[in-house]
């Protein structure tokens, strides 16, 4: 597999003097070549050979901490969404093979979408494939020609695809910039329809959205809101219904996405809304309508996880526990933290560069840890950060232990 | 406000981000000429709009690749 990304020189005209269309690719071939060959194992081609618990696995033969999965409350092995789906799969078979709008919504398609609206107290839930889609699918069919989209410049490639996928005018702002939010959004030609799209909690450094001015700026201004609490649900506020709940504003924000495979432990994406015409969207919404409906195992693990989420007090209370308690160790051992103080579930180690990133993810990985290694283009300010994502399955012991890997860890690639 | 007022105005701006001191002229390219990179074209386009109290959507910016188209964009949107 890797040989076959080894060939940045190969020239560009082929024999007939076709143009190769993959030569575009030869820097990134390049850079993955270079940090290949500084030693490190490849970050991006793990194998988790076995999974031993939402907190533990075999990855590349090694017993490994999991510590970058976004298994937020750690439903991944819980025994009521594991029991679900497997009658589920006893009952409706293995999988759809067909579109919501044709054969392919089940009895626990509806059934999740109930849970959905249960859990947020909405009127309306629509669920997709992916967390990826629901974005791609909402955003582009909510925003058309002669539309404004005005959103965060930090947004999820998710965001920005829907964006690029509709034909509305798109206007980033600076990150969590109030001030330059309402600037844009005042200069939007009277009469254009305005969304803004925010999320609550930002991925890449693990930071919040101030929603709660921000949504009530939007609203002062015409705008329809949407907010993406893909890692929020399920451990902030009161239900763990996201920030936009912790902060008051859930009821004037007109569009909640989410996605199933982070808190809720499966796969697949949602928008839950209270608009009166939102139903129409299930037919016009072609990321929703031309693929085929999720396996009816994982809508019924889906329901069981979202409703025990409602009850899940004690866990969303150890897991900020164990944030806190790893950012102030981190914090302790001199590592620069994307945050000053743990604001989610996600703690993001900045790297110096991306060589020695690269170093400390597999330094880490040797020790017996995984986190997420992110680079540009995906992160802000093109840092080069090492994601922490914490389970409300973790320890305190094993918070413990990761701290004693990243000192060990970061004294040997010389980061501390 | 004429073109040259507006060039004058972008000019000014242009000149906190010129950091590798570029000559400027209606043909100097952003990504290529100025080496501006996302992060930077960012900053430099919510300078301009600030400036002159406009958007320059996403869409429109795939247009501006040179600073004359830039000029002539943000003079045509002054005098609608």
């Amino acid at each position: 597999m890797s040989e076959a990304v080894m060939q940045a020189d190969r020239p560009e005209a082929q024999e007939g003097g076709a143009k190769d269309l993959l030569s575009k690719f030869d820097d990134v071939i390049a850079l993955r070549q270079n940090l290949l060959a500084s030693g490190a194992e490849d970050p991006f081609s793990l194998v988790m050979e076995k999974v031993l618990s939402p907190t533990r696995a075999i990855c590349n033969g090694r017993d490994t901490i999991l510590l970058g999965t976004y298994n937020y409350m750690g439903m991944t092995f819980d025994p009521d969404v594991i029991a679900a789906g497997q009658a589920a799969m006893a009952d409706f078979g293995a999988g759809t093979t067909g579109s919501r709008v044709l054969n392919g919504t089940f009895r626990d398609h509806r059934d999740v979408e109930a849970a959905l609206r249960e859990f947020y107290g909405m009127d309306h839930a629509m669920v997709f494939s992916t967390g990826y889609q629901a974005n791609l699918g909402i955003i582009s069919t909510l925003a058309g020609k002669g539309d404004y989209i005005v959103l965060d410049i930090d947004s999820h490639a998710s965001i920005w695809d829907g964006c690029a996928m509709g034909n509305a005018e798109v206007v980033p702002f600076k990150h969590n910039d109030i001030e330059a939010m309402e600037k844009r959004l005042k200069r939007i030609p009277e009469g254009a329809g305005k969304l803004v799209v925010l999320e609550g909690v930002y991925s890449m450094l693990g930071d919040v959205a101030p929603l709660a001015e921000m949504v009530k700026v939007a609203k002062a201004n015409g705008a329809m809101v949407l907010v993406d609490e893909a890692h929020s649900m399920g451990f902030i506020g009161e239900h763990g219904r996201g920030v936009a709940e912790e902060q008051g504003v859930l009821d004037e924000v007109d569009f909640i996405i989410g996605t199933f495979s982070k808190s809720v432990g499966t796969v697949g994406g949602f928008c839950v809304s209270n608009h009166p015409k939102f139903e129409i969207m299930r037919l016009v919404c072609r990321p929703y309508v031309f693929t085929a409906a999720l396996p009816p195992a994982v809508m019924a693990s889906s329901a069981t996880s979202i409703r025990k989420l409602m009850h899940g007090g004690e866990k969303r209370a150890h897991l900020w526990e164990n944030s806190r308690r790893l950012h102030a160790g981190l914090t302790a051992l001199g590592f620069t933290l994307g945050t000053d103080e743990p604001q989610s579930a996600i703690i993001a180690v900045v790297m110096p560069d991306l060589e020695r990133g690269a170093a400390m993810w597999s330094a880490l990985l040797t020790e017996g840890l995984y986190v997420n290694l992110a680079r540009p283009p995906a992160t802000p300010a093109g840092m080069t950060l090492l994601r922490c994502s914490l389970c409300a399955e973790h320890s305190s012991e094993q918070v413990e232990t990761i701290l004693g890997m990243f000192e060990r860890a970061g004294k040997a690639v010389g980061i501390i | 406000m004429d073109r040259a007022t507006v060039d004058e105005r972008i000019r000014a701006i242009l000149d906190e981000f010129n950091k590798k001191g570029v000559e400027i002229a209606d043909a100097t390219t952003f990504a290529g000429d100025m080496e501006f990179d996302s992060l930077t074209v960012m900053d430099f386009v919510a300078a301009i709009e600030d400036e002159f109290d406009i958007i320059i959507s996403m869409n429109q910016q795939a247009e501006i690749e040179t600073y004359g188209q830039l000029v002539d964009a943000v003079t045509s949107m002054v005098s609608e």
